[in-house]
């Protein structure tokens, strides 16, 4: 008999989207010359109009993050900590409208948004919100040496793929250290930056501490380029080293979380179930829309036919549609130039021969979609499995010993995060120990939590985000 | 004697992830109303107590053809469940229904009884007219290594069955980890079993999601390499509709539709099918029921 | 009347004493010092990259051994150098003693909340390129050097221009050490040939960027930014310096039979 799941759209009912939304600055919404709409990638439709930054914004937005920093800085970390606090609160309580949010302006499906993305956004804030009245401590420093203070203003430019999330990863810690921030939305997906603004008002943040200016790549440049005391980055590896350039020569602190082409290695004493869902999860979660997808597999040639055979048939069973749906596994692509970037990489790994096969399921008319694919004949040479497609594509190559693995996994530029799988304990370890990732993930992917560290090697950026490490980059040593 | 034995790789955390996204499946509408329906077709209807005389089988029997007449368009459950002793009651109470008959023979539920009883045990529960036997491993055995012993008692007792089905119950909450669920799976199918079941509902834990989902898991691994069909029954433990939809879920989603038919997936339970009831009421008149509209048995 | 050995001044690359493949030497407070190129920054690069993983594989107790007996090393030759040869010395003490507890300080184990074991740990960045300029105190030079090799990484030094002997001298005191070889490289010559040579370098991580060149300072951020390298300047607090010079690396592993 043939069962089948019954639509299960979230209902949207909750959701009071206004028509349009200002920039945030100095703590109330203030008009912009110019509007741009942001649409739901699943329908074309449109969802608000937004405003859209200039560079004389973006100075409008620093100076008021100037005037706020003395104030901010001058609270002590409690009282500073119970506002970031207050923070987390709100968003866990407007949780289901951010989520159905997020998925309306990014096309990630709602399971993800409602499990994944608000839930950890709010953990952010309460977990720094914690350390702002602890900082000595998690920050050392020589009595000698005095006290750690905020750098100042700070510029924080973010992605579109985790909307909220991504800001929450830049405002929590730098908050809690008493910095104040400007924050550039990505251009796709403003829509829960704005809402996040509403819930800073709503907390009775004060004034200027945190200002939001939605807009496009011209914004951002702005913004790293302007008078601030430390930029933040989260987006390609292109952008990053655009950002580093211009910033040369000056005192200006600079992280950067970039790009990857991660490996997933698979081994022959793998726990294979588990990691035919693990490598899904590494590449299929959030479209590939993920800096740190397990985008090459890797896998041990004895055991090559059995996992892909198993992943192939699995990747039957993935649900593509509504990202609206409860029951979608695979949502919208989040734009039509990331669609259109995705074909075009993916045209040239057939042209090279890597052996597409691609899930045929029935897909929308309207909106950006990319069923889950799959390189079967990948070489690491070619285009597909050296560049970053950011999308449900996955390379496959064999490989025969734990050595060669380890050589494959870190031949690339990127070193940003590793899958391992292999039910010996000491081999994953070892194996660990050889790769120069950030991050990895030892029988499971794609995990995240606001205590771990989480960034890369070599292109893939430098600084870390989250645990303690996370607070480094935003403070200084009185008296350097 | 024991074996060389050599356990397959089952990660446990792994495995919650797995069964915890599909927990989340959302049922709703038309596939709540047929997979309520469907699960009612699957259900062994099960009584196994000390207590069980003539009369509690028979209207248990008599649920299990028609589980509610308010609803001519429900199917009757697949099997009733009893002991050896009540086997003749059930097949008289059913017969010509096309419900089947099952009996948990083997020294049920420890199986700790001599070889010889139980396959006699079986011998005349099948003679009584059970069509489908429900044995339990000897965990004993299972534990102290000796896989040989398990897998030949299971042939014996295959062999005892004649024409009935054979389904192997694994007690797995005794066994102690996925790895072993999944070990002996593969043991219970190498010797001969129609189905593999879970639980007998004596212990302490049931059929959990992650052991169904280690459990099929195991059948599809199986039937790739042999090409031979094996059904799953959980059993124990499903106990709300909502349970029993996420087996649905959970089989659909790792052995796929063909498995979902009373030949492939039978779920062993009593309580539930008054719950199944009250919700197929629900999504039929939109109103929350109540206990009273269903005979209990 | 005895007639004294000159001394010829030779790069430090590989463990070895080379001059330098251009075959130029420039006269430098009396001696003539080898002019290294790009390609001797090319061998050196190389020969480094060759170095890392042993060096960062070894046990950091082994590694603490080995910055201290540089430490004895260079007490021992104590009087081919100048008044500040006391601090530097002791420079190579304080990072020797770092080498085992920086886990203690940047690493951390996260109570995440799922089941997993997660843990953070300092893990080398890889090649470092040290870029003095035009002059550095011995115990600066041994700073850039010893707080590297304690974090686990390799050094390119360009030596300083108009002071480079100290530098080579220590280069023989290091090269008896047991510090080996590949980990520490030592080039002299002129610092407008070597510093955008070594901060273009591709495969270069890091680079500690002492030259107080402002206008030098901006070519080096520019170079770095092509591969993303990781440029410190201001850090002077020896954990500042040695948070920098790691890589903060997390691995997550289940917990569950």
């Amino acid at each position: 008999m043939r069962w089948d799941y019954s639509p299960a759209p979230e209902s949207t009912d909750h959701v009071r989207l206004r028509d349009r939304y200002g920039l945030f600055i100095g703590g109330e919404f203030v008009e912009a010359d110019a509007y741009a709409p942001t649409i739901n990638p699943a329908t074309e439709e449109p969802l608000a109009e937004i405003a859209q930054a200039s560079a004389a914004d973006v100075a409008r937005a620093v100076d008021a993050a100037r005037a706020a920093a003395p104030g901010w800085a001058a609270l002590s970390g409690l009282e500073r900590g119970k506002y970031v606090f207050r923070i987390a609160r709100l968003i866990q309580e407007r949780a289901r409208e951010l989520a159905i949010v997020e998925t309306l302006d990014g096309g990630k499906p709602i399971k993800e948004s409602r499990d994944i993305d608000i839930p950890l956004a709010a953990a952010h804030f309460f977990y720094y919100a914690g350390w702002a009245d602890k900082l000595a401590y998690g920050v050392p420093v020589p009595p000698a040496r005095g006290a750690v203070r905020p750098r100042g203003v700070v510029g924080q430019v973010i992605p579109w793929n985790f909307p909220l999330l991504m800001a929450a990863w830049k405002l929590a810690p730098a908050l809690a250290t008493g910095n104040t921030a400007v924050l550039k939305p990505a251009d796709t997906t403003p829509l829960t930056a704005l809402l996040l603004a509403e819930i800073l008002q709503e907390a009775e943040l004060p004034d200027g501490v945190v200002n939001i200016v939605p807009g496009d790549g011209s914004a951002g440049a702005a913004l790293v380029r302007g008078a601030v005391d430390k930029v933040a980055f989260t987006g390609s590896t292109a952008v990053g080293r655009d950002i580093q350039a211009a910033l040369a020569g000056r005192d200006v602190g600079l992280t950067l979380e970039l790009g990857g082409k991660s490996a997933n290695i698979v081994f022959e004493d793998a726990a294979l179930e588990q990691a035919v869902e693990g490598i899904v999860q590494g590449i299929f979660f959030n479209q590939g829309h993920v800096c740190c997808a397990g985008s090459r597999l890797l896998v041990q040639e004895s055991v090559a036919e059995q996992v892909v055979d198993r992943l192939w048939a699995r990747m039957q069973s993935l649900r593509v549609g509504d990202p609206l749906d409860k029951n979608t596994d695979v949502g919208a692509i989040n734009s039509a130039a990331q669609l259109s970037r995705i074909g075009e990489l993916v045209a040239a790994g057939v042209e090279e021969g890597a052996g597409l096969r691609q899930v045929s399921c029935s897909l929308p008319d309207r909106g950006f979609w990319f069923a889950p694919a799959l390189f079967t004949e990948a070489s690491p040479a070619h285009r597909v499995s050296r560049e970053e497609i950011f999308g449900p594509v996955l390379t496959v190559t064999t490989f025969r010993t734990h050595a060669e693995a380890v050589e494959k996994a870190n031949n690339s530029p990127y070193g940003l995060a590793a899958g391992i799988w292999t039910d010996k304990g000491s081999k994953a370890f070892e194996v660990a120990a050889q790769l120069r990732s950030g991050v990895v993930w030892q029988n499971t992917y794609n995990h995240f939590d606001p205590t771990a560290a989480f960034g890369g090697f070599k292109e893939s950026g430098f600084g870390r985000e989250g645990g303690a490490a996370g607070l480094r980059p935003y403070v200084k040593v009185e008296g350097e | 004697m024991t074996s060389m034995r050599t356990l397959p790789h089952v990660d446990r955390v792994g495995v919650a992830e797995r069964v915890a996204a599909l927990g989340k499946r959302s049922i709703k509408g038309d596939a709540k109303r047929q997979g309520l329906l469907l699960a009612i077709s699957m259900l062994d209807l099960t009584t196994l107590e000390g207590a069980d005389t003539p009369g509690k089988v028979r209207q248990l029997a008599a649920k299990a053809v028609t589980p509610s007449p308010a609803y001519p368009e429900m199917p009757s459950c697949a099997a009733v469940c009893v002991y050896p002793a009540m086997v003749s009651v059930a097949r008289d109470a059913v017969a010509g229904t096309g419900v089947h008959v099952a009996s948990v023979a083997t020294g049920f539920p420890a199986g700790q009884t001599p070889l010889a009883t139980r396959l006699e045990e079986v011998r005349l529960a099948v003679a009584d007219g059970a069509d489908e036997i429900d044995m339990v491993i000897s965990r004993d055995a299972y534990l102290r290594g000796d896989d040989a012993v398990v897998r030949s008692e299971i042939e014996a007792v295959k062999d005892a069955c004649g024409d009935a089905h054979l389904k192997v119950i694994l007690e797995t909450v005794e066994l102690g980890s996925y790895d072993h669920v999944r070990h002996a799976s593969m043991l219970a199918m190498d010797a001969g079993a129609d189905f593999i079941k879970t639980s007998t509902g004596k212990a302490a834990e049931g059929a959990t999601p992650g052991v169904i989902l280690v459990m099929l898991e195991a059948i599809r691994d199986y039937v790739e390499r042999t090409g031979r069909v094996v059904g799953m029954k959980p059993a124990g433990g499903v106990s709300t509709s909502k349970a029993a939809l996420g087996v649905l879920v959970l089989v659909k989603e790792t052995l796929g539709d063909e498995w979902l038919t009373p030949d492939l997936l039978r779920i062993g339970a009593s309580s539930v099918l008054n719950d199944l009831l009250l919700q197929y009421a629900k999504t039929e008149s939109g109103r929350y029921g109540r206990a009273e509209d269903f005979s209990k048995e | 009347m005895r007639v004294a050995v000159a001394k010829t001044y030779k790069l430090y690359v590989g463990g070895a004493f080379v001059r330098s493949e251009s075959g130029r030497h420039d006269q430098v407070n009396g001696a003539n010092v080898p002019r290294g190129s790009r390609k001797d920054v090319r061998d050196a690069v190389k020969i480094a990259r060759g170095a890392a993983g042993g060096w960062g594989r070894r046990t950091a107790y082994n590694r603490g051994q080995i910055l201290y007996r540089a430490a004895e090393a260079l007490e021992s030759r104590a009087g081919e150098f100048g008044d500040d040869v006391g601090e530097a010395i002791d420079t190579f003490v304080h990072y020797a003693g770092w080498t085992d507890k920086l886990h203690a300080v940047l690493g951390t184990v996260n109570p995440v909340a799922a089941p997993f074991l997660s843990m953070s740990t300092p893990e080398p960045t890889g090649v470092v390129a040290v870029l003095l300029g035009s002059s550095a105190s011995l115990p600066s030079l041994v700073e850039s050097i010893a707080a590297p090799l304690a974090a686990g990484n390799v050094v390119v030094v360009q030596l300083p221009e108009s002071d480079p002997l100290p530098g080579l001298d220590l280069g023989e005191v290091l090269g008896v050490s047991d510090i080996p070889a590949g980990v520490v490289n030592l080039l002299s010559g002129r610092a407008s040939e070597l510093v955008p040579a070594l901060a273009a370098h591709r495969d270069v991580n890091a680079i500690i960027d002492a030259t107080d060149d402002a206008e030098l300072s901006k070519q080096i951020d520019t170079f770095a930014s092509e591969t993303l390298k990781r440029v410190l300047r201001t850090e002077s607090d020896p954990l500042d310096l040695l948070a920098a010079l790691t890589e903060i690396r997390t691995v997550w592993h289940p917990i569950g039979a």
